[in-house]
This record gives C-alpha cells, structure tokens and sequence, in this order.
C-alpha cells in the first residue's frame, strides 16, 4: 500500500504539491490526471524517493521512504519499476543489454537464465526480433514498450508510469495500455499511471485521481467521479476552453 | 548602489562560492567513498580506460612528438648561444618528463575525454538515465563515476609517459638527424642528468591529473541543468575548470618537488 500523508513540495517558491494526501491499495491500478506542468510527475518521484517533499511522509507499506538512506533505501526501491515518459533506456546498451541490465547489477543469476527471462518480457512486448538493436534504432512505441520490458523484468510490487502514451499515436497508444493491463494481470502489482490520455486509461485503472493547484481535488472510480459533475473534470475531459480551467 | 547592498552582495556571492565549493568536495567524497568501500566494476573501468585511454593514444602521440620537436628546436637555439648543446639530450628529456608530458597530455585528454564524458554524463542527467539506474536500485556512483575516475588515474600516468617518450624521441629526430647532433651525445648526457626524483615528479602529476579531470567532469555532467544549453555549459565549463586547475596544482606539486 501507498500512503502520501500531507506532502507538500515547492521549487524557488513556486508551491507544486501543497498537502497531498493519497492511499492507493495493494494491487491496485490508479489514474493520475491532471493539467501539465500541474506536479503529477514530480508526485510520482516523490513516491519512489527521487525527489524528497519540503514537508509530509510518503510510507511504502508502512515505511517512510524519505528517512531511507543507503541499502534500506535500495531494498525499498527494487520493489519499484518505473516506466520514465522517454523511456529513460540507457542508450549505450542495446534492447537486450538494457533489459538484462537490472538482473545483471542486482541479482546473481547466471548469463543463461538472464537471457531466458530478458527474452520471455520481450517476447511480451513483441520486441524479441529487436534486441540487438539501440534505442536511437527504434520508434517511440518500441522504445515504451523496451522501457517496460526493463520495469517489468525484476516483477516489481509497484510499477510507477509517468506519461506511458504520451507522443504515441493512439493506435500504439492503445497498444502500450495494453500492455501495461497485461502486464498488470500477470504481475498483479500496484499502479500508478499518471496520463492525459483520457478518457481511453480508464478502462485499465481501477480508480482515477485528479491533481490541481496542488491538491487532489477528486478521487473514486470513473462511475463516481462522473456522477459527481466536478466542473474542472468535465473541462479537463472534453478539452473545452470554456469554463474553470484557463490556458494562458 | 549603498554600502550596506554592496556588503550584502559580497556576502551573498561568498556564501554561494563556498557551497559550491563544498559541493564540489561532496561530490569527490562522496566518490571517494565508494571507490574504497565497494567492489570495483572491473569491465566498467575497462571500457573507461578504452575511451579515456587507448582512445586518446594517437592525439597524445602526435602532440608529444611535435612538442618535443619543436622543444629541440627552441632548446637548441639557446644552447647553442653558449656552447652547450651536449645538453639538448636532458634539456628536453627534463622538460617533457618533469613538465609537459603530464600536463600537455592532461589538456589534450581534458579536450577529448573530458569534455565527452562531461556531455555523456549530462545527457544521462537529462534523459534521466541517472533517474532510471537509482529506481533501479544501481548506485550511479559505483557504476559511473568511480570507474570514471579509477580509468583516468591509470590512463593519465600511461599517457603522460607516452608523451614523453615520444617527445624525446621528436626531440631526437630534430638534434641528432636535423641538427647533426650526435646520437651518443643525445642520450648518454640524458642518463647523466635525469633521476628517479624527475620521473616521479611526472607520474604524481599525471595521477593527480587524472583525479582532478575525472572529478570535475564528472561533477559538471552529473549537475547539468536541463536541456541542450544546459549540457553544452557544463561541458565547457568541465573544460575549461579542468584545465585551468591543471596549470594551478601544476604550480603546487612542482614547487613542492623543486
């Protein structure tokens, strides 16, 4: 479970997170929304400790991550995957070596069964034929989908999406949710997919939250929140200029 | 503008160039630790002594046998004023070992090396590679920058000897086959006046080069601020800080050793 308790976070005064307060259950799959630049990434990297908040406690089942230093915090964070908008692939390794690279610095198995298990997450990703290759090699969608090869591999309890269909056309925008479904089928672990791809992620996430000026102003199921008619929601859904929310 | 504001300005600017300075000593520490308390990643140190090293052999012996010509040349000219040019030999053999071998060879490799690792390192920061190998629980510092440094500190002292051997044998070719010097001359007053005091000076200026180079490259790529701008100053200014640095400690560890 993933406790965010009055987080608040600021850069040279400009307030970014003011009092966050988030639970996401164990297995859980939740949507974070809101407008950019609103926080919702830095958010997640509060969650997995690359960012540490001004003020509040961000607990991992129970454990505060921001009071973690050293072997105690890299034992929390083996439990994370993350999937980066870019990908965030090491461009120096190949499709395979990226994949194989977190099995390789954090486990001791051999070079025959890394190569079994990098190979089974790329044949789940459809990137099997691929491996060789650099990621300067590869088009936006396979780089997602390598990059998920990567977060999935070490079967993570918490996988960390920050913007997955972003820059994808929505054919292989699709593609990637569902794979990131499948995925979660298989791993059964607790999700966060921050996105503007709506309302096309709802059909994946269990439950949808929705930042603004700082805050999550709304949280529930799809069904909920439609039924509670959040005007900054249903502008933010339908993409009008009209109403609460200004674009200058 | 008042008395006060500009006190306040000199203070402001003091305390920001003290941190930073400290940053900087963090930074190394930091490194430092690691390199001592970790095991070392063997094929990643290779790989760094491969860039920074055998990738930098050609530059280095290239310079070196031009610098050591035209060593001979200027050395020859002011020899030859008194009547001793017996001393060409040890006249450029000291200057290379003792002087221009570590530290044109550090500028060269600084231009080369330094200024790529700075970039790639910075564009590790801003693509977030950096990011993606601390969720992965991998140490950035144990695989990226302590083979870094580890790579420099063996390459630096290798480059510099090459340099300096390939600079006395320019120097060689100028004397002995342009000059008419003979080779006997060359060499036997070489061995007369060098000693193990020159050759050590040289290789502790070459390691401390290489420490100093590795560190601040590092530092700049590893601290980028965002964006292409962002990864074009550090890379300059990993360059240009190096460099500089190199000519101070230069100063240091020569006058500790005259």
């Amino acid at each position: 479970m993933i406790t965010l308790s009055n987080v608040h976070k600021s850069f040279n005064g400009n307030i970014v997170l003011n009092g966050v307060n988030l639970t996401i259950s164990e297995g859980e799959m939740l949507a974070l929304i809101g407008r950019s630049g609103i926080g919702k990434s830095v958010l997640l990297k509060h969650i997995v400790g690359l960012i540490k908040p001004d003020a509040g406690d961000i607990l991992i089942d129970g454990i505060n991550i921001n009071r973690l230093r050293g072997k105690e915090l890299e034992a929390i964070r083996k439990r994370f995957g993350f999937l980066f908008q870019e990908g965030a692939l090491f461009d120096s390794l190949t499709v395979y070596d990226n994949v194989a690279f977190p099995l390789r610095e954090k486990t001791s198995l051999s070079e025959e069964m890394i190569r079994e298990k990098v190979f089974c997450e790329l044949e789940n990703m459809g990137l099997e034929k691929d491996a060789h290759k650099y990621p300067a090699e590869l088009s936006g969608g396979m780089r997602k989908r390598a990059a998920l090869a990567r977060a999935m591999v070490m079967q993570p309890s918490i996988m960390l999406f920050d913007e997955p269909t972003t820059g994808l056309d929505p054919i292989i925008g699709q593609s990637i949710l569902n794979y990131i479904q499948a995925c979660h089928k298989r791993g059964g672990f607790t999700g966060i997919i921050v996105t503007h791809d709506v309302p096309r992620v709802f059909s994946i996430v269990q439950r949808i939250a929705m930042l603004h000026d700082g805050n999550i102003i709304l949280i529930g199921t799809y069904e909920h929140i439609i039924q509670e008619k959040n005007p900054i929601f249903e502008q933010f859904l339908s993409g009008n200029l009209n109403g609460p929310l200004t674009y200058s | 503008m008042k008395p006060a504001g500009v006190v306040r300005a000199i203070g402001r600017t003091t305390i920001r160039n003290i941190a930073c300075l400290g940053h900087y000593g963090l930074f190394l520490l930091t490194s430092l630790f690691w390199l001592f308390t970790s095991p070392l990643k063997i094929r990643r140190i290779i790989e760094q002594i491969s860039f920074i090293g055998v990738k930098s052999t050609i530059i280095v012996l290239l310079t070196g046998a031009f610098t050591g010509m035209v060593l001979a040349l200027q050395a020859f000219y002011a020899l030859n004023k008194f009547g001793g040019e017996s001393l060409l030999g040890p006249t450029v053999a000291l200057a290379l070992i003792r002087e221009l071998g570590p530290v044109v060879s550090a500028l060269m490799v600084t231009g080369r090396a330094g200024s790529a690792l700075a970039s790639e390192i910075g564009i590790m920061r801003i693509t977030e590679q950096i990011d993606a190998m601390e969720i992965m629980a991998v140490n950035p510092y144990r695989y990226i920058i302590v083979p870094n440094i580890v790579a420099a500190i063996i390459a630096f002292p290798v480059l510099g000897a090459f340099f300096s051997l390939i600079g006395i044998w320019g120097g060689y070719v100028v004397g002995v086959e342009i000059l008419g010097l003979s080779a006997g001359t060359y060499f036997g007053e070489m061995t007369n006046y060098l000693d193990m005091q020159d050759i050590r000076m040289g290789i502790y200026k070459s390691l401390s080069f290489g420490l100093i180079v590795s560190w601040i490259c590092c530092y700049k790529g590893y601290f980028t601020s965002y964006g292409a701008k962002g990864v074009g100053n550090a890379t300059t200014q990993a360059v240009v800080v190096s460099s500089v640095l190199i000519l101070i400690w230069d100063y240091f560890v020569t006058s500790i050793f005259v």
